[in-house]
This record gives C-alpha cells, sequence and structure tokens, in this order.
C-alpha cells in the first residue's frame, strides 16, 4: 500500500515538471508552429539564472519568480529576432517545413555552449529552500516531502493563473483566436505578431519554472550536459504530443499519465527501463492514435 | 469614399487584378460579381492587406489600403469577412464577437454593438454560450459578419456569404446586408458569384472577368443591360 | 563527365584521391577518412530530408546502431572486416524501417522529435546492458592492414581506403537509386504528396523505404566511425554528433548530393579551428570544449537564417536569376532540384 502511495506521489510530482515543460512546447507551437526544441536548454539555463540569482539575492523565493520574468525576456527575445527573421526568410523551397526546427536544434547547441563557457562543464549547486526528508505517517516515511509539495503546489497554481489567463482574459482570447485562425484574429484587428511574441514569453516562464523546480526537488546539481534536461525535454514533448499538441489541458493530462506509467514502471519493473517505455509509448501513440487522446481532427499525419 | 485606381495584383506568375478602377460612394452596397477566378477574392484581400499589390493606388477617405497590415485597416474602420465561414469554430459565439471589439478601447461601445448585432440576429443571442462549429452554415455566416460588425466599420468587405447555404438563408442574410447599409450607415462591397441576387439588393455593381473590369454601372442598369445579362448573369 | 560516364568519373575520383593519400601527412588522411564518413552520414541525411521530404534530428542514434552492431559481430562472431559493415547495414536498415513506418505517418514536428528523443536516450539504453560495454563502450579492433600492401602501409591509411571505397561506392550506389523511379517518386512525394498519391505513388511505402536505406547508410557510417577510433561506446555518437550532421546537411543544401563535400569538410575542420582558437588564447580548456559546440550549432542557425537552401542551391539560384534578369520581380521563386543531368522544377 505504501509502495502505491510513493508510486502515486513520484508520478505526481514527476507529472507537475512535466506539465510545465509541455505547456511551453505546446504554447510556442500553437504560437508559431514550431516545436521549440530548445526548450530543454532554455529551462536549463533558467536553472543557472536560478543559481545566480539565489546566491546573489540569497533568497529562493525572490529568485524564482525573477528568473521565470528572464526566462520570459529570453524566450521574446529568440521569437522576436530569430524566429521571425527565420520565417521570413526561408519561407520558400523544401527546406522551410524543416527550418524552424533544425533552427531550435541549433539553438539548443548554441545555449549548451555558451553554458559550458559560462559554467564549465562541473556541477553547480543550487540549494532547496525547503526540506527533502519525507513527511512522516506512523512508522512509514513517505516519498512526499515539504519540497515536493510546495513543488506540485505551485504547478497548480499555476496552471490556475494560466487557465485565468487563457479563458476569462481578453489578452487570452486574442492568444487563443492568434494560435486557432491567425488570418481571422489579424482581420478581427489583433497584433498578431505581438500576440505570437508573447505566447513565446509564457512558454519561457514556465519552461523556467519548470527548470528551476526540476533541479531544487532533485539532486540540485546543473550541469550543462545534464541527461537529466535532455529526458526532461523528450518527456515534455511525449506529454504534449499525447495531449495533441494544440491543447493546454491536454498537456496537463499528458503529463500526468506519463508521470503515472513511468513511476509504475520506475517502482514495480526497473528504474532503466523508464526511457524505453516512454519511448516504445511515443512510437504506440504515434502509430495508433495519431491525433493524441484530446488532438483535435487535425491530426499530425503529414 | 473608396477609390481604386490601376490596381494590379499577382499570385506568383499569374496575374489576377489587372490595372482594375472604380470608386465607390459612402453608404452605399456596391457588388462586385464575376465568374470564380475572376479575381474577387484576390481583390478583397488586397483592400483588407492580406496581400499586396504589384501596382496602382486604393484609398478609403485619406486612408492608403495598400499600406499596413490588416489589424491596422481594422482600426481605421476598414472591416473584411474573408471567403468560407470566417469564424473560428474553436471559440464560442459570444468569443467570436468579443474578438471582433478587442481592439476597442471603450468596453460600452462594445457592448453597444453586440446588442445591435444580436438585435439583427437574435438567432446568434440564443446560441451565444455555444462552440461555433455547432452551429449551421447560415448562422456562421451570420456571426462572421456580426463578428465584422463589432468592429463598427465604415467600409464593410464581405466575400460570398452565400457560399454553400440554402437559397432560403441567402435571402435572410442579403436582408441583412441591405439593412447594415440603410440603417446602420454603412458602405458595404458585396464580392458574389451569385450575380443575380447580389444585383437585386445592390445600388451599384461592378463585373469582372479574368481580373479586368468588364462593365460598371448601377445595379439596376446592369440588370436590364441585355449584353450583360447573357454574358454573366446566364439568361 | 559526371553526367555521361557516372562509374568512370567515380573510378577516377577514387583513384586520384588514394594516390594523393600516398603523399600525405598521417594526421590529414585521418581527417580525410573521416570526411569519407561524414560524406556517406550527410548524404543519408540529405536522402532522408531532401528527397523524401522527412527529417531527423537524431541522425547519431543511427550512426551509433551501426557502430554496435559491426562491434557485436566483431567480438561475438569474429566476422571478417567487411562483413562487419554489411553487417552494420543490415542491422540499421531494419531498424530504420521499424522506424520508418512509424515515421510515414508522421509529419515534421512528431517525426523529429521522436527521432530526437531516440537520439536523447539510446546513450543511457546503452549503458544499461552489459552487452554494450556500458560508459566505456567496446573496443573495435580491425587488425592491421594486409601485409600485401606493403610495410609502410600504415594503419590511418587503411582507415582512409576502406573509408573513401565504402563512401564512394555508397554514393554511386545512391546516385543510381535516386536515378530510379524510386528517386523519382520520392521527389514528387516531397513536393506534393497528395498528388503523389494521386499519380499512383504509394506515399506511406515510399517513405519508409527511404528511411530504410537512409538508415543503412547511417549505419554504414557508424560502423566506420567506431573503426577510426577504434571504440564504440556512447561517447563516440554523442548528442553533437547528430547536430553536426543537421549542420553539415544544411550546409551542403539538403536539396542535392552536390555539396556533401562542403559539408563533410566544414565537420571534420570545425574541431581543428576550434583547436587553433584555442592555442592562440593559450589553450584554454574551456573554448577546446565548448568552442567546436558553438560553431556547429551557430554555422547551423546562421545557415539556415542566411542560405536556408544550403549555399551550393543558393548560387545556383542566384546564377539562374541572372540569366533571366529583366523579369518581373514578381515571378514565382522557383524551386529546381538537380540530380546529375537530371532537372525537376517547380516552375510551370
Ligand atoms: N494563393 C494563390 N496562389 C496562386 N494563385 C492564386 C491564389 N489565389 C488565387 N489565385 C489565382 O488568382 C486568380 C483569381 O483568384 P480569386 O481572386 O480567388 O478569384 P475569385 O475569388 O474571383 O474566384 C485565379 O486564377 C486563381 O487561380
Ligand atoms: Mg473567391
Amino acid at each position: 500500500m505504501s509502495q502505491f502511495l510513493d508510486m502515486f506521489l513520484i508520478g505526481i510530482s514527476a507529472a507537475s515538471i512535466y506539465s510545465l515543460m509541455a505547456i511551453s512546447m505546446v504554447l510556442v507551437w500553437r504560437s508559431t508552429r514550431v516545436v521549440n526544441f530548445a526548450q530543454a536548454g532554455m529551462a536549463l539555463l533558467s536553472a543557472y539564472i536560478g543559481y545566480e540569482l539565489v546566491s546573489r539575492t540569497g533568497n529562493f523565493w525572490i529568485a524564482l519568480p525573477l528568473a521565470m520574468i528572464l526566462g520570459a525576456a529570453f524566450s521574446a527575445f529568440i521569437e522576436f529576432f530569430l524566429m521571425r527573421t527565420l520565417l521570413k526568410n526561408s519561407s520558400q523551397g523544401p527546406i522551410a517545413a524543416i527550418a524552424p526546427i533544425i533552427a531550435t536544434l541549433g539553438l539548443l547547441g548554441v545555449i549548451h555552449a555558451v553554458l559550458g563557457f559560462i559554467w564549465g562543464h562541473g556541477d553547480v549547486q543550487l540549494e532547496a529552500p525547503l526540506s527533502k526528508v519525507g513527511y512522516t505517517v506512523g512508522d512509514t516515511t513517505l516519498f512526499i516531502a515539504p519540497m515536493g509539495l510546495f513543488v506540485i503546489g505551485f504547478v497548480i497554481a499555476l496552471l490556475f493563473v494560466v487557465t485565468i489567463l487563457f479563458q476569462k482574459t481578453n489578452i487570452g482570447l486574442a492568444l487563443r483566436a492568434s494560435a486557432y485562425a491567425p488570418e481571422i484574429a489579424q482581420l478581427s484587428g489583433v497584433r498578431v505578431s505581438g500576440i505570437r511574441t508573447l505566447g513565446w514569453a509564457i512558454a519561457g516562464a514556465a519552461g523556467a519554472a519548470a527548470g528551476i523546480l526540476q533541479t531544487v526537488n532533485g539532486t540540485g546539481a546543473i550541469n550543462p550536459d545534464s541527461l537529466e534536461f535532455s529526458l526532461l525535454l523528450v518527456f515534455g514533448f511525449i506529454a504534449a504530443v499525447i495531449g495533441g499538441l494544440e491543447s493546454l489541458p491536454g498537456a496537463v493530462l499528458g503529463a500526468l499519465i506519463l508521470g503515472l506509467v513511468l513511476a509504475f514502471v520506475q517502482i514495480y519493473i526497473s528504474g532503466t527501463l523508464v526511457f524505453i517505455v516512454a519511448f516504445l509509448l511515443l512510437l504506440a501513440l504515434l502509430i495508433l492514435r495519431p491525433q493524441g487522446f484530446l488532438g483535435s481532427k487535425v491530426g499530425r499525419r503529414a | 469614399m473608396l477609390r481604386i485606381n490601376g490596381l494590379t495584383v499577382s499570385h506568383g506568375a499569374i496575374r489576377a487584378l489587372d490595372s482594375v478602377s472604380f470608386s465607390v460612394e459612402q453608404g452605399g452596397l456596391t457588388a462586385v460579381i464575376g465568374s470564380n477566378g475572376a479575381g474577387k477574392t484576390t481583390l478583397m484581400r488586397t483592400l483588407s492587406g492580406l496581400k499586396s499589390a504589384d501596382s496602382g493606388s486604393a484609398t478609403w477617405n485619406d486612408h492608403n489600403l495598400l499600406h499596413g497590415k490588416p489589424e491596422h485597416h481594422v482600426r481605421q474602420g476598414i472591416s473584411h469577412v474573408s471567403e468560407g465561414k470566417s469564424v473560428i469554430p474553436q471559440l464560442t459565439v459570444e468569443e467570436n464577437l468579443d474578438l471582433g471589439a478587442l481592439w476597442r478601447r471603450n468596453p460600452s461601445e462594445a457592448k453597444a454593438s453586440k446588442a445591435e448585432v444580436f438585435e439583427l440576429f437574435p438567432r446568434l443571442e440564443e446560441r451565444r454560450a455555444q462552440q461555433a462549429d455547432t452551429l449551421s452554415g447560415g448562422e456562421r455566416q451570420m456571426l462572421a459578419i456580426s463578428r465584422a460588425y463589432m468592429a463598427r466599420p465604415q467600409l464593410l468587405l464581405l466575400d460570398e456569404p452565400s457560399l454553400g447555404l440554402a437559397p432560403l438563408v441567402i435571402e435572410q442574410i442579403f436582408q441583412s446586408i441591405r439593412h447594415i447599409v440603410d440603417s446602420m450607415g454603412v458602405t458595404v462591397v458585396l464580392v458574389e458569384q451569385n450575380a443575380m441576387g447580389a444585383l437585386k439588393i445592390a445600388d451599384f455593381g461592378v463585373v469582372l472577368n479574368l481580373g479586368k473590369i468588364a462593365v460598371s454601372g448601377a445595379a439596376s442598369d446592369l440588370i436590364a443591360d441585355p449584353a450583360v445579362r447573357t454574358a454573366y448573369l446566364g439568361f | 563527365m559526371l553526367k555521361k560516364h557516372p562509374l568512370i568519373t567515380f573510378i577516377i575520383f577514387g583513384f586520384i584521391l588514394f594516390l594523393i593519400s600516398n603523399r600525405l601527412d598521417e594526421l590529414i588522411v585521418y581527417h580525410g577518412a573521416t570526411v569519407g564518413i561524414y560524406v556517406i552520414a550527410i548524404a543519408s541525411l540529405i536522402l532522408l530530408t531532401g528527397y523524401s521530404g522527412q527529417v531527423s534530428l537524431g541522425h547519431g542514434a543511427l550512426l551509433a546502431i551501426g557502430g554496435y552492431a559491426a562491434v557485436l559481430a566483431r567480438i561475438h562472431y569474429n566476422a571478417p572486416v567487411w562483413l562487419t559493415f554489411v553487417v552494420a547495414v543490415l542491422a540499421t536498415a531494419v531498424g530504420g524501417a521499424l522506424l520508418g513506418m512509424a515515421a510515414a505517418r508522421l509529419s515534421g514536428p512528431y517525426l523529429a522529435g521522436t527521432t530526437l528523443a531516440l537520439a536523447i536516450g539510446l546513450p543511457s539504453i546503452a549503458n544499461q546492458f552489459s552487452v554494450f560495454g556500458g560508459e566505456q563502450g567496446l573496443s573495435f579492433d580491425i587488425g592491421f592492414p594486409p601485409a600485401s600492401l606493403g610495410e609502410d602501409f600504415t594503419q590511418y591509411k587503411w582507415y582512409f581506403w576502406i573509408s573513401w571505397s565504402a563512401a564512394l561506392i555508397a554514393m554511386y550506389w545512391l546516385r543510381y537509386v535516386l536515378h530510379s523511379r524510386y528517386g523519382r517518386s520520392w521527389r514528387a512525394v516531397r513536393s506534393n504528396d497528395v498528388a503523389a498519391e494521386l499519380a499512383g505513388i504509394h506515399v506511406g511505402r515510399n517513405k519508409v523505404l527511404a528511411f530504410t536505406i537512409s538508415a543503412g547508410l547511417a549505419g554504414l557510417a557508424g560502423a566506420l566511425l567506431g573503426m577510426t577510433i577504434s571504440l564504440v561506446s556512447p561517447g563516440v555518437f554523442p548528442l553533437l554528433l547528430s547536430f553536426s550532421l543537421a549542420t553539415g546537411a544544411v550546409l551542403a543544401g539538403v536539396t542535392t548530393l552536390g555539396g556533401v563535400m562542403i559539408g563533410a569538410v566544414i565537420l571534420v575542420a570545425i574541431p581543428e579551428i576550434a583547436l587553433a582558437i584555442a592555442n592562440r588564447y593559450g589553450g584554454s580548456e574551456t573554448i577546446i570544449t565548448n568552442l567546436p559546440g558553438l560553431l556547429v550549432s551557430g554555422l547551423l542557425i546562421l545557415t539556415v537564417l542566411l542560405v536556408p537552401n544550403g549555399p551550393v542551391e543558393q548560387m545556383h539560384a542566384r546564377r539562374a536569376k541572372h540569366a533571366k534578369s529583366g523579369k518581373a520581380s514578381h515571378s514565382p521563386v522557383e524551386l529546381t532540384v538537380r540530380v546529375g543531368s537530371k532537372t525537376w522544377s517547380t516552375k510551370k
């Protein structure tokens, strides 16, 4: 029973971070029809920024929102200077369909190299602001600790804010309209290119939160070559794909499914199989349900 | 007043509009008719800023239509309902309407426009919370026109609102368009393949043929003209 | 020459290469071998992306499959060297066919994400099964060059000969395939798969076939790469390798095989350039480890931004534009694909 509870808790806390990652990929996809494979690099950069901010201000609670704002600014910057030029220059020829994808790959590489230049390839340590010793109930120690609980709570709060933003505000309406039908949005007077940048900015903030929370909830070590962050990219992508790549609730649901499945594998089968299972899940999903579980009819088929 | 002078527009090597000139007085309904591929949609998209022109000029009062993005033109009072059902199916009816007035600073004015729209199309008010993809074809077209109307336009460009609709529904939509012109003081340019229907409600008519203006004049004169009847109205 | 007598051209080119290899410095011969390997790997990626319109961001993973297949055949069955390469090609082709079946149903971003995921995860798979030798990997020893080649025939020269023989054969064969019915249907599928389907081309099957062949070539490159390094380990096929191949392909121009040499030479040159720069700044460790990645990725972004269809294609396009200057500036952007003597164009 406690093993089952652990599985559930591990799954939920992993899922909360995957969902942030998935949301940022979905937001970018919806605003510019690009899957941002540099998202892991951007999250990693944010983890480093968080580390610097904590060591300067000495306060995690100031550093976290600050890093999210910087993440948003960086992401908007990328959209404004890189993506716009790219979509303008390479809209013709066989490269058109793949140029943005390849550019985000290049961006990932550049970020990795720059991180290596600045912080070297050794670990730096971002200390968790809360205890990571599990709560005890009777004589069993649960998997969940104050830090983990904060992560889950914080993500739920963020999801709430994002939902309100998208469903209840004018900006949210403009964001949705531009995603679904840019031309109609334009004809309605929405400044679509600005809205795109805003979509990237929100994605950047969510990705920054993912990067920092992933770090403090894990070992706290940050490294430019971190496999953990590469896997975060993969899992975020898979979660987004489960949800159909278009839908924000879908991305969260996808993250929950993936988090729980992987926690199950880790506890009941073997931790070494986690990646393989995730990859097979992705393949099976793409082959069997090309439109995602919540995806619309506009599928991902070529 | 809408003035179009020597307007030439191409899609790659295809010249869709070839030195088109005409003008439209404030407050009337002008029908632009012509068969499939005549360049009607291209004309509309150029006027609303979705498509760039090769040469020529187009102005609405003092406003240059060939310069700037569509969102800019909307703010200057030019709204365009593009071909097909120009609504966003994933949004609710009310959200589609709100979208049209999103840029307007004054929420009470937007509210007033919404009330006018609901008066014109009561059906939309009944379905305000429904997602737009649950609407019938006619209702979608009403919603598309209403969405454009929410921007409080001076000039409304409508591209084939009758497309794919039943005759009875077309009649109703055309009547509403006429109403928008008469009692709301909006200047409308209506593009139609349904030439007879459009000319019947229009004040003026422009016949486009292969990117050029074939005939233009008062709508009643065009209907009466035997040459126009045989060549473009098909009887 | 190439157009009329491709076989003779290839043979002469190979002959000249081998003659040159006798005169060159050992290190350059070694780099030359690597160029040959990159030629195969980039051609494999171009075949996939440029000719069948599918994109792989994780081509390094396919090279890894080839490398491991070859080394396992060598270690466990003591297979002769040539056979290890055949095993590498076949094993990777099978893997590619499986992946291709999933891929054929996917469009751009999904396929890109799936292949990238594979490249990210493959090292961790290799680490978990003892047959793959974990982090250290498996050493790949092809033995000394045959005595009949002479006393002073060095190991590096042997690598060079093997790589370039493989590269020339692969390129010749690829040229042949692209001229065949399959090559034409791939191009048709790429430019418009709906139209191709209507024209009776089985789009799915064609995509799977392209993926299979591309994977086979990648496997060959992977085995060769393992050979020159004498090692097959996760570190031989890092994520940076996938990035590099993407860069090589984009630099070569994804629409034409004509530029593969450019891409391959640049990829080999980059670490050397980085080293030279690092030495100028006092041999800084930071520069040596990070500069190659920065150059590769920076080059990738710049190419996509500035010459999206590759410098070679850009030059062709510019020349074509000059040839008929005076035409209206609103003439459509034309897309022309040249392979050998044939030209395909979207020009009406
Ligand atoms: N996006 C486009 N690309 C290429 N040609 C186009 C495009 N849109 C329209 N055309 C061509 O321009 C001409 C005019 O089309 P259009 O303006 O849509 O006519 P209409 O609306 O009167 O049917 C046609 O020959 C059509 O084929
Ligand atoms: Mg039309």
